[in-house]
């Protein structure tokens, strides 16, 4: 401690010996904001509207507003959770939307279904990082002024403080805090040597682990926020080889940010080789996934060499930052159609979209060009298919798998013809037939033609106007290729935030003052106080080991006459100049007392 | 590979036996802690009220200044030995300063062989239902905590095994006993009939070694909650008892033969806050490690899936509760009902969110 600091010091002594018992000393024990009283920080602020916003921007970054936003933020949580949500399920949202008229539109308005992007939600939010920011700024520069400045100086009543010690010894004052000194820096405490007394304090870690915490947060939340703007997100469905290359135009559906760019998706491309399920084929569970994985040869950058991958549930494939998750998985049969005079019109596997647990699925198999009827005129096909990997067998109720694996498939189709609607320019499900302008074929019975296939077999279409042949079944993978920058942001903030945390929780601030007078009977009387957070259940013990410590350098004297060492109980008023010492009623001048702490 | 026959039948009906076992024993020490406090309940202790209506009466900040006069503790003999010095305590600023009760057995001996015996059968229960849980995990060859009726087995395996642990450090908290084996009975008894599930393999999402990471701290965290539930809700049932007596007030019969045996209330408000303080850093790993898992499951690490949003909401209710403890006007009461809401709002996302919400987390077997 050099003398440059020692007027400093001095004031820092003024203020303890003004302020009351252990207030001032344990003052800015942490950089919490202080509170107000309510009656004055309440209160209406002067009319200006500088005087507005400062009123505004204290009551923001008050820990009792924090507190109130906190609460309000998992409050406005919650309906997000209860009400299906556009950006979670759309889906689910219109079928509410479909049973609920009346609710509708008052959610509507409130932004029920949009909770986590809506106006109030982000208000609280962005309130709260305000408001986080408002408490963080002001605090780094405090507790970098604390860790500048030395310990405060020991408050007048030791006595009073939560965990206190005292003895005589026979050792010089000037020894003991020596020694003091000497016992505390071992423990690694700061220390100042002030006046008769010497001040300590540890755990700073705690404070700057708390203001880590916190702006981890902040870097937290400014990741994740330009991830959403910059990332983009696409599915595509791949049957088995078949491939994908990373361009817009080959996705089924793609999302991106508001800041998206599109020359950044990553070149690259795959083909998906194989696709492999399996499941419980026994007990209780049986039907339930046990393996589901997509076996992909892939290509890095625009012409890296080849590789094999494979993807599963909980292992997406990851290309020059771009990921690519398996998402879901059906059947593709694959089917032959032929015109009246057994030419190949043609050939595909056609992707069917599972509705229930055992992969029953539903589709439609569209013939758009090459086909002509028996007169020659060019005309369209259209076959609503529904298909079961494992068939119930005939009679046994109704079209719906057994088992999601391909133990015995079937397809039923029902065929139609006439136009299928796809060049009216509006957007077509393709799992979908619209039959609005079609014609359905008849069987003998005047009756809609439909047949249930197993591979191999054929429907002949009725009037000899072809066929279409069940030749077998392909299976196919969705994927969701996504890219989305700041992750890595996101998960330092996370660490940090981690450590800070336990830093902040498991930490303790404390402060410890030891202070050696002589007594009138001329032996020396030592005091050693500590205090920390009211949590503190260390701070007890660990005085006692300072103390214990200490006693080996300043043994206890021998008892003189049992002198009652009379404490008056009446309350310190603030800013009494009255500097007697209870302990051994002994005059001691605040004011006077660091000229000694200087001189050393 | 067929994975059905990795499914050990056997061991899992030993498992089954195993918690049935457990249950039994469990409810022994039920009994056994209703003697404790049955027998505890007649000594007339009265510290509490003694503390309170004395020389400090009323004065919160003042009641440790009755205590004696710090005095150098004379030495006999003259020798100067190299003793340590006594340390005196005393409240902070603000709290009131009173004795801890006795604990449930009063000081009685009776009641404290009682509650011995309460506790040595709670080790025994606590390795029975252990084992139950371990021979789970075998039975079906992974981390037995797939569904609900694995998650509740284990919850109260751990609640237990915390509680325990304490105790072997020597930490006061045998009052936790009869209200912790009470809801583990409660729990396990909600777990063999409605949420029982047979043992089976994973479903290919859960297969992930994020499912020992994430869902393992998930459960240490909920069962260490909760016992800093019990002491938020002791707290508060304390601290009105010593208001009472402070405002003058004469408590019913039972209500002061229990309470006086409890922790004083600024005791229980630190065991609340240490153990919520305490679990918070591992409930934050716990959902990162959950988003970490869903980027790399569903493509996207945080999606405000019904289980997401509760586990969020639970995040921010004890940050509520740690702010509003550093809050001047907050501490005390109002904190302790704060962490009450973000205990129920865990409650709520283990129970509600797996049985009336649906999302993507639909393991729960139920
Ligand atoms: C984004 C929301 C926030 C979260 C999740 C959060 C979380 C936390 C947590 C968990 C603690 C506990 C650490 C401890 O008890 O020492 C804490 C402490 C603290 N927070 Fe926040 N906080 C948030 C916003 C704020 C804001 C806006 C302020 C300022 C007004 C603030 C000021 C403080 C202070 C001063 C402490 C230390 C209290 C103490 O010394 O005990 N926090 N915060």
């Amino acid at each position: 401690m050099s003398k440059a600091n020692s007027t400093e010091t001095r004031q820092h002594e003024d203020e303890h010996a003004r302020g009351s018992a252990h207030g001032a000393a344990g003052d800015r024990l942490s950089t919490a904001p202080r509170e107000e009283r309510p009656d004055t920080g309440a209160g209406v602020p002067a009319m200006s509207v500088t005087g507005w916003v400062r009123w505004f921007w204290r009551q923001l970054t008050s820990m009792r507003v924090a507190l109130i936003l906190l609460f309000l933020l998992s409050l406005g949580a919650i309906p997000g959770s209860l009400i299906p949500q556009t950006s979670v399920d759309d889906m689910k949202v219109q079928a509410f939307k479909d049973q609920h008229p009346t609710l509708t539109p008052v959610y509507e308005k409130l932004q029920l279904f949009d909770v986590y992007s809506s106006v109030w939600f982000s208000a609280i939010y962005i309130l709260l990082f305000l408001s986080l920011i408002g408490c963080i700024v002001p605090r780094t520069g405090q507790f970098v002024g604390q860790l500048r400045s030395r310990p405060p100086g020991a408050p007048k009543r030791l006595t009073r403080l939560p965990a206190y010690t005292t003895w005589r010894t026979d050792a010089e004052p000037e020894a003991v805090r020596a020694a003091a000194l000497a016992v505390l820096r071992k423990r690694r405490f700061r220390t100042d040597e002030a006046g008769d007394a010497v001040a300590a304090e540890k755990g700073y870690l705690r404070e700057a682990g708390n203001l880590v915490f916190h702006i981890a947060l902040i870097v937290m939340l400014v990741a994740f926020a330009s991830g959403q703007l910059f990332k983009s997100e696409g599915g595509k469905l791949v049957v088995e080889g078949d491939g994908f290359s990373n361009t817009l135009t080959q996705y089924d559906d793609f999302r991106s940010g508001s800041l998206y760019d599109s020359d950044s998706l990553a070149p690259f491309s795959f083909v998906l080789d194989d696709f492999v399920g399996t499941y419980e084929k026994s007990g209780p569970q049986r039907g339930t996934p046990r393996t589901f994985e997509a076996r992909v040869t892939y290509t890095g950058g625009a012409e890296g060499a080849e590789r094999k991958g494979v993807i599963k549930v909980n292992e997406p494939l990851v290309v020059d930052g771009t990921k690519v998750y398996l998402i879901a998985h059906g059947y593709a049969p694959v089917v032959t159609v032929r015109d009246g005079k057994g030419k190949v019109v043609s050939r595909s596997a056609v992707p069917l979209l599972p509705i229930d647990n055992n992969i029953t699925s539903s589709g439609a198999i569209k013939v758009m060009d090459g086909y002509k009827d028996k007169k020659g005129v060019k005309t369209q096909l259209g076959f609503k298919a529904f298909f079961v990997p494992t068939f119930a067998g005939h009679g046994q109720g109704q079209m719906f798998s057994q088992f999601p694996g391909l133990d015995f498939p079937v397809l039923a189709l029902s065929a139609y013809h006439g136009s299928l609607g796809v060049d009216s320019g509006l957007a077509q499900n393709v799992y979908q037939l619209d039959t609005s302008k079609m014609k359905e074929f008849k069987d003998k019975d005047g009756e809609l033609l439909k047949k249930l296939l197993m591979p191999g077999e054929k429907l002949e279409l009725s009037g000899g106007a072809g066929s279409i042949t069940f030749e077998g079944v392909e299976e196919w993978a969705s994927f969701q290729i996504s890219q989305q920058p700041g992750n890595g942001w996101a998960l330092g903030g996370a660490v940090a935030a981690i450590a800070g945390l336990a830093g902040s929780l498991f930490i303790q601030r404390r402060r410890v003052w030891v202070r050696a007078v002589r007594g009138a009977d001329g032996v020396t009387v030592v005091e050693m106080a500590g205090l920390g957070r009211s949590e503190s259940a260390k701070l007890p013990e660990e005085l006692g080991d300072l103390s214990a410590a200490l006693v080996t350098t300043a043994p206890v004297a021998p008892a003189a006459a049992p002198e009652e060492p009379d404490e008056s109980d009446a309350p310190d008023e603030p800013g009494t100049t009255d500097a007697t010492n209870e302990a051994g009623s002994r005059p001691v001048h605040l004011a006077e007392a660091p000229v000694e702490g200087a001189e050393k | 590979m067929n994975l059905a026959a990795a499914t050990n039948e056997s061991l899992a009906n030993t498992s089954n036996v195993l918690i049935y076992s457990s249950m039994a024993v469990y409810t022994l020490a039920f009994f056994a802690h209703i003697a404790e406090w049955v027998l505890g309940s007649r000594s007339k202790v009265g510290r509490t009220a003694a503390a309170l209506s004395g020389a400090g009466a009323g004065a919160g900040a003042g009641a440790g200044a009755s205590a004696a006069p710090p005095v150098a503790k004379a030495q006999s003999g003259g020798t100067a030995v190299l003793e340590r010095p006594e340390v005196i305590t005393r409240a902070a600023a603000g709290t009131r300063d009173v004795p801890d009760g006795p604990g449930a057995a009063g000081g009685t001996f009776k009641g404290d062989l009682w509650g011995r015996i309460a506790v040595s059968l709670t080790v025994v229960a606590f390795l029975v239902e252990a084992s139950g849980v371990a021979t789970r995990a075998l039975s079906v060859q992974r981390a037995p905590w797939a569904n609900m009726y694995e998650f509740s087995i284990t919850f109260s395996t751990v609640a237990v095994g915390s509680y325990l642990v304490l105790l072997a450090l020597k930490k006061n908290v045998r009052w936790i006993g009869l209200p912790l084996v009470t809801t583990v009975l409660l729990d396990l008894g909600i777990a063999v009939t409605t949420l029982y599930t047979d043992s089976d393999q994973l479903v290919p999402a859960l297969h992930s070694y994020w499912l020992w990471i994430h869902v393992s701290t998930a459960i240490i965290c909920g069962a260490v909650f909760y016992l800093g539930a019990v002491g938020t809700v002791l707290y508060l049932f304390r601290d009105s008892y010593e208001n009472k007596l402070v405002s003058g007030g004469t408590p019913g019969k039972f209500a002061a033969s229990v309470m006086e045996r409890l922790p004083s209330a600024s005791t229980l408000d630190k065991f609340a806050y240490r153990i919520n303080a305490a679990v918070f850093p591992l409930w934050t790993f716990t959902i990162i490690a959950g988003a970490i898992w869903a980027g790399d499951a569903w493509g996207r690490y945080w999606g405000w899936d019904p289980k997401e949003v509760w586990s969020f909401i639970t995040w921010v209710a004890y940050a509520a509760y740690l702010h509003a403890r550093a809050t001047a006007g907050w501490k005390g009461r109002k904190a302790a009902y704060l962490a009450l809401v973000a205990f129920a709002c865990w409650l709520f996302n283990y129970y509600g969110v797996n049985i009336f919400v649906s999302g993507l987390h639909s393991y729960a077997g139920v």
